[in-house]
């Protein structure tokens, strides 16, 4: 039985006036793995900021695990687009994975035991176990998303929401952290948004493209139109045949 | 320094400095990573307010004193620069200007309402440890305590809310209030700071021992701990050279604080390696 997992039906926002999402309607499926892409500005992390509770959208409803933004996200990891602004921060990596179980530990209490295996673990499974009393900013752009990745996934959540994942993460890096995603999308539902759409299409099973609408057909058929619709310009189209995914020639028009 | 201490004025001084290190080390250190030291100025300065209206109010309500009023001003004003710096569309820093500035007019106005010569306002200004009377000190142990209690009960909120507030929410953390708390203890921080060195030079013990300790730790709970003994050599060791050398108590704090710092990044960068990438 599939289970639908994120449900936003109508979804409208604007800030100061200008709207950001228009009418999205998205509903996500037990282990589907969406990719999203879509202009810089195009509402992409305010999509996130939205599913997470942390914006109220104007009209419109977001159902996560049939709750409330607000009571699904215990069931949410989240790995924002900028995760540390002062590299100088008094923060080793177990402490940063360990903010991940915030929502577990609550209010007033130390982290227990049950919370701090969990960082073991995690740590074990994005391989950052040898840096773990590390201090975060020391580490390269790829350690640190990896670590980040670590905090989204040490509360054992249901939904893993990835804002721009490569951004920071060197080449070299990047493969591996494609094989951690790909271990990964059988164990919880991903969302993965970036404005690269080779970044997206390495990995995911189905693609929408945001920019204030989504454009998304639940069987992750997408046409030319719809990409070029979103971006507003000619793009690179990716062909959806598995296991190989082409990029077409760049068309001008 | 020893023949000064059989004074009991210079004992309570010391004391009223080592209580005064523990808050500055602890609160000093989230105003450092947090980078909140122009609001923490703001609010330092707002008090002023509270002092004003704690010499215009002692006159019909004998249990208020100025420290009362500036506790009382400073909290609320605190809570006032936090909501409209969180809740409105005013620039941050615009906000805190105004506030500042407001707590301290506020705190003219009310001096010149009061019949009279404020006789230590001086002292609130520029600080003046030397005059800590037993009760002071009792309100700074009762403070003391209520900082070092709720950091210990919020702790991992607190780190959460300095390292990235935006997460913290997601993962479902009251952080608008937690920060309104922490704005709270920098209040109350001021307050036990304001009789040691004065409303002007507060700023100076928040940042300059946590500045100091950060350079040696990358740990949040370590930097507190070493940024309280920073300030506490600071104190005593301003105390006694202002002894000595008779000069003003709060400024001279102050500098050999400044020092201290200064040193301490000289022989920092010197002894500093490249940052190493392990791959």
């Amino acid at each position: 039985m599939t289970e639908e997992v994120v449900k936003l039906e109508d979804v409208w926002l604007r800030y100061d006036g200008t709207p950001v999402l228009e009418g999205v309607n998205l509903s996500l499926y037990r282990d589907d793995f969406l990719g999203i892409i879509g202009p810089n500005g195009g509402g992409k992390t305010t999509l996130f900021r939205v599913m997470l509770g942390l914006v109220k959208p104007g009209r419109g409803s977001v159902t996560i695990l049939g709750e409330t933004p607000e009571g699904g996200r215990r069931h949410v990891g989240y790995l924002p687009q900028h995760s540390l602004f002062d590299p100088d921060f008094p923060a080793s990596v177990m402490e940063v994975v360990l903010m991940g179980r915030l929502g577990n530990a609550g209010l007033f209490r130390r982290y227990g035991r049950d919370d701090k295996g969990a960082a073991v673990r995690v740590l074990e499974t994005v391989g950052m176990t040898d840096y773990r009393d590390r201090q975060i900013g020391k580490l390269s752009g790829g350690q640190q998303q990896r670590a980040f990745l670590a905090r989204a996934l040490v509360s054992e959540p249901q939904i893993l929401l990835l804002d721009e994942p490569m951004a920071n993460v060197d080449t070299p890096m990047q493969a591996g952290f494609y094989e951690l995603l790909e271990s990964l999308k059988h164990k919880m539902t991903i969302i993965m948004v970036s404005h690269d759409v080779s970044v997206v299409s390495a990995c995911v099973d189905k693609i929408a493209c945001l920019n204030r609408r989504l454009y998304y057909h639940g069987t992750g058929e997408l046409t030319k139109h719809d990409i070029e619709e979103a971006y507003q310009c000619p793009v690179e189209l990716i062909a959806h045949g598995v296991p190989h995914r082409v990029f077409e020639e760049h068309i001008d028009r | 320094m020893i023949e000064a201490l059989q004074y009991e004025f210079m004992r309570n001084a010391l004391y009223a400095g080592l209580l005064a290190a523990v808050a500055c080390g602890i609160i000093g250190t989230y105003v450092v990573v947090k980078r909140m030291a122009f609001i923490s100025g703001g609010i330092a300065h707002a008090s002023f307010g509270g002092i004003g209206l704690g010499y215009y109010l002692a006159q019909y309500l004998s249990w208020i004193t100025p420290v009362i009023g500036a506790l009382f001003f400073t909290v609320l004003s605190a809570l006032g620069m936090g909501l409209v710096v969180k809740r409105t569309r005013l620039a941050e820093d615009t906000a805190i200007g105004i506030m500042w500035s407001l707590g301290m007019a506020i705190g003219i106005i009310f001096i010149g309402l009061t019949p009279g010569y404020a006789p230590d306002l001086f002292g609130y200004l520029f600080g003046n440890i030397l005059t800590v009377p037993q009760s002071d000190l009792i309100m700074m142990i009762a403070l003391d305590a209520v900082i070092i209690g709720v950091v210990a009960a919020l702790y991992k909120e607190f780190f959460a809310l300095s390292f990235d507030q935006e997460f913290g929410t997601s993962v479902g953390i009251p952080t608008e209030r937690l920060y309104l708390t922490l704005l709270c203890l920098i209040a109350l921080t001021v307050v036990l700071l304001i009789r040691v060195v004065g409303i002007i030079l507060v700023i100076a013990l928040l940042t300059i021992p946590a500045a100091t300790a950060r350079q040696y730790t990358h740990s949040l709970w370590k930097m507190m701990m070493l940024s309280i003994i920073v300030g506490i050599v600071s104190v005593a060791g301003g105390l006694w050279l202002s002894y000595e050398l008779d000069l003003a108590s709060g400024a001279t704090i102050i500098l050999v604080s400044g020092s201290i710092f200064i040193l301490s990044t000289v022989f920092s960068r010197l002894r500093r390696r490249k940052p190493e990438y392990a791959t």
